[in-house]
């Protein structure tokens, strides 16, 4: 799986007063009005999203929901996609990832939709591929994770983990230090995450001084930051992932690492996991992403504006909910260009699609089915925004890399 | 769980009905009813996706026909049946997988990257040989055997070893739920030969079928039913039977049936490794039919919701777990299609009306119901 979210602020209120809201509702009109919305389906073309809205993973990955129906309700209020409006399933994976494979299925053949837009944990997603294979569905999959996969029925719209990882370490040796300190946590994404980087580091010409994993949920680093202390690395490359973080990052910075004296990277902390940790906790410490909410665009602006215009102001934008909006746009462009809505049809067509989003200019790869992307990498600030101090070139994405 | 003396005859077991009012037909009729729903009026009235549904449901139901048996007869609460339905999934699972490893296309990219053709988990957690005992389930016997013979031995040996102490009641409860626990910790934490959190996805075909055409579809629902009813009816034998009855007087007074010569903790291991048999069996169907074997299905939640079935149905109604696992499964899935932020509360609901209003499930309803006809 992939990473675990920290906190999304006023979640629970949000979803127990809309919660109150509907079974008042519900009890009042029960069920025809699911059979209204299908009648008409006419001159619409439906899509479907599939996340986690209840379990342990909703925490992190409810969000990229929100960030998804803008982009269709942007899309609808700009005319459809070739004048047809987007009629948005949302079916709940519930953190279960049978139930991701259920739904999925659910999705593809009893209503038929164009495409999904769905699954965060790497778990979820390996669940759901069979079924989107064996149905010839459409997935677009929008969160950074450890590649080696390909799937025909799927399009990746986040960075795999070359674009993420080789930019980073290259960066760090050149400017930063060659003394490097792996930590993460123990699943596939940091495990690949650091075959890749050993390779990197050694071509940089610096030395890994320590590598350890830590189980999913591990709140006990006492003894790791003591060993980190002797080892005295020049950088720390963390793939700790979840929840795991606010114990990390607070125990450093009691043992007197902070921001100020020690270079740490981390790859899977970004904007959304910052109030969990605390702000105070991460200043002055590095992420790598392939966007921040503070980036200087104009596709930006207007979708950091517009996101808290509809969700409200304390909320902040990033990675996976810029791509999740991206692959929304994606698919509209795909389908036009293809001028056809059938999968085949639009996975051809998005070979070499380009897009202007939030996190810049963005480019299909030819046929890997993996986006051209910018490593970035930031410092965060005292309230939890990141400050870019890196950007790369567009990196050619490579799932299935050579060691 | 001891001391109950005055529980309620067992509806749709040995009690004869006095009267044949329609409801004590239904109860004499329980299985040839639920036969006739689940062999001709399900396959017949579903599409092929909600027959996939039914069956994913139906898969349920073994553990809760288990629990009926082990809690409703032996008086042994289990909060860690998914043990055992793991067992059987991932024994299947393992068996899937390398025949699938065996015919592998993409597994050529990734072998490419990594320089071996083993299952994909395996090639990307580096491990580089196929465990020892990941070995025999590339024969189909063998698996097929395990899947009956493992459990039932793993199941025995928990059980007697705790009964002989006479650790019983809720503290054996509390060992199932931690050893529930901590199998799904362990299989997470073995992620290069268990496929940790991600599980056991991602399987073909078995013994060379495809396991997606509709005819294997259709096949594996039928073996799933046949295979539930042959359940139900052992278990119906074991209830009718001379060890039923000394189980059920175990359940109510343990002491003096060790007075009287027995054995308890033979007999409550015993029932304790035929629910086990057939947890592992129901597992070993749904990791077929739903595509993977995952810790999600092993762990105290699972357990519980399959504790939860049978209380639905009825604690003492062996036919009524059957339907407890449908209507919650029906009920889970109508609701988060219908409510996807909220279906939650409404489950949560469902099981707090059954628990204060129906404390004896569907099964017990019905009684109830039979009893006031029959006073009239």
């Amino acid at each position: 799986m992939k990473r675990r979210g920290v906190t999304v602020s006023n979640f629970d209120r949000r979803k127990f007063i809309k919660t109150s809201g509907v079974v008042a509702a519900a009890s009042a009109l029960p069920f025809p009005m699911i059979n209204i919305r299908s009648a008409g389906a006419a001159e619409t073309v439906k899509v479907g999203i599939l996340h986690s809205l209840t379990g342990t993973i909703a925490i992190a990955e409810a969000s990229v929901v929100d960030a998804e129906k803008l982009a269709i309700e942007e899309i609808n209020k700009a005319g459809g996609v070739m004048g047809r409006q987007i009629e948005t399933i949302v079916e709940d994976g519930a953190s279960d990832w049978p139930t991701f494979a259920e739904k999925a299925r659910k999705l593809l053949e009893k209503d038929k939709v164009a495409a999904i837009f769905g699954c965060y944990t790497s778990a979820s997603r390996k669940a759901t591929l069979p079924v989107v294979e064996k149905l010839k569905g459409l997935l677009y999959y929008p969160t950074y994770y450890e590649g080696l996969e390909q799937s025909p029925n799927i399009l990746y719209t986040a960075q795999e983990a070359t674009q993420s990882v080789v930019a980073a370490v290259n960066w760090l040796a050149e400017k930063k230090g060659k003394k490097f300190y792996l930590i993460g946590s123990d699943y596939i994404w940091p495990r690949t995450t650091n075959k890749l980087a050993k390779p990197t580091i050694a071509k940089a010409g610096g030395t890994v001084v320590g590598e350890s994993y830590y189980p999913l949920g591990s709140i006990e680093f006492a003894s790791e930051v003591n060993k980190i202390k002797a080892a005295k690395p020049d950088v720390i490359l963390s793939t700790v992932v979840g929840g795991s973080n606010v114990a990390f990052y607070k125990q450093l910075v009691a043992a007197g690492l902070t921001g100020k004296n020690q270079t740490l990277l981390a790859l899977a902390v970004s904007e959304e996991e910052a109030s969990g940790i605390g702000p105070e906790n991460l200043e002055g410490f590095l992420s790598c992403m392939g966007y921040f909410q503070s980036l200087k665009n104009p596709a930006n602006e207007r979708f950091v504006k517009a996101f808290k215009a509809k969700y409200g102001a304390n909320r902040v934008t990033g990675d996976t909910l810029a791509c999740g909006y991206t692959s929304v746009y994606l698919w509209k462009l795909a389908a036009e260009k293809a001028k056809s809505f059938d999968v085949p049809a639009v996975v051809a067509a998005s070979a070499g699609l380009e897009f202007e989003g939030p996190e810049g200019k963005i480019k299909f790869h030819a046929s890997n089915h993996h986006l051209y992307k910018h490593a970035r990498i930031g410092t965060f600030r005292k309230d939890g925004q990141i400050d870019m101090i890196f950007e790369s070139p567009l990196i050619e994405p490579n799932p299935f890399p050579k060691l | 769980m001891a001391n109950r003396i005055a529980e309620p005859p067992p509806p749709g077991a040995a009690t004869p009905a006095p009267r044949a009012s329609p409801i004590a037909l239904l109860f004499k009729l329980g299985l040839p009813i639920l036969a006739a729903l689940l062999l001709i009026a399900i396959p017949s009235f579903l599409g092929d996706f909600r027959l996939g549904l039914a069956a994913k449901y139906l898969c349920l139901a073994f553990p809760a026909v288990a629990i009926v048996l082990i809690w409703g007869y032996g008086g042994i609460l289990s909060l860690g049946q998914g043990i055992f339905f793991g067992l059987g999934g991932y024994m299947m699972a393992m068996f899937l997988k390398l025949e699938a490893a065996a015919q592998d296309n993409t597994g050529s990219a990734l072998s490419q990257f990594y320089g071996s053709n083993l299952p994909d988990f395996m090639v990307w957690n580096s491990v580089e040989a196929l465990p020892w005992w990941w070995l025999p389930f590339h024969h189909l016997w063998f698996t097929l055997g395990a899947i009956v013979i493992i459990p039932a031995v793993v199941a025995f040996a928990l059980a007697y070893a705790n009964f002989r102490k006479r650790v019983g009641g809720v503290y054996f409860s509390i060992i199932t739920l931690a050893l529930a626990s901590i199998m799904a910790i362990v299989i997470i934490g073995q992620q290069g030969v268990t496929g940790g959190a991600n599980g056991i996805t991602d399987f073909k075909t078995f013994v060379g079928i495809d396991l997606d055409t509709e005819s294997a579809k259709r096949g594996m629902y039928f073996t799933t039913v046949v295979l539930l009813l042959l359940s139900v009816l052992a278990g119906m034998f074991i209830i009718r039977s001379g060890f039923g009855k000394v189980l059920v007087a175990i359940r109510d007074r343990e002491d003096r049936v060790r007075f009287s010569g027995y054995d308890p903790a033979m007999f409550k291991a015993f029932i304790f490794a035929v629910g086990a048999v057939i947890s592992a069996i129901g597992g070993a169907m749904f990791t077929m039919q739903v595509g993977l074997a995952s810790p999600s299905l092993v762990g105290i939640v699972p357990s519980i919701e399959m504790v939860i079935y049978a209380a639905v149905g009825g604690r003492l109604s062996l036919v009524g777990a059957v339907y407890g696992a449908l209507i919650v499964g029906y009920a889970k899935t109508t609701f988060s299609e219908n409510f996807a932020e909220h279906w939650f509360y409404f489950i949560g609901g469902l099981f707090i009306l059954v628990t204060m209003f129906l404390p004896q499930g569907i099964a017990g309803l019905l009684d109830r119901f039979r009893a006031s006809r029959d006073r009239n």
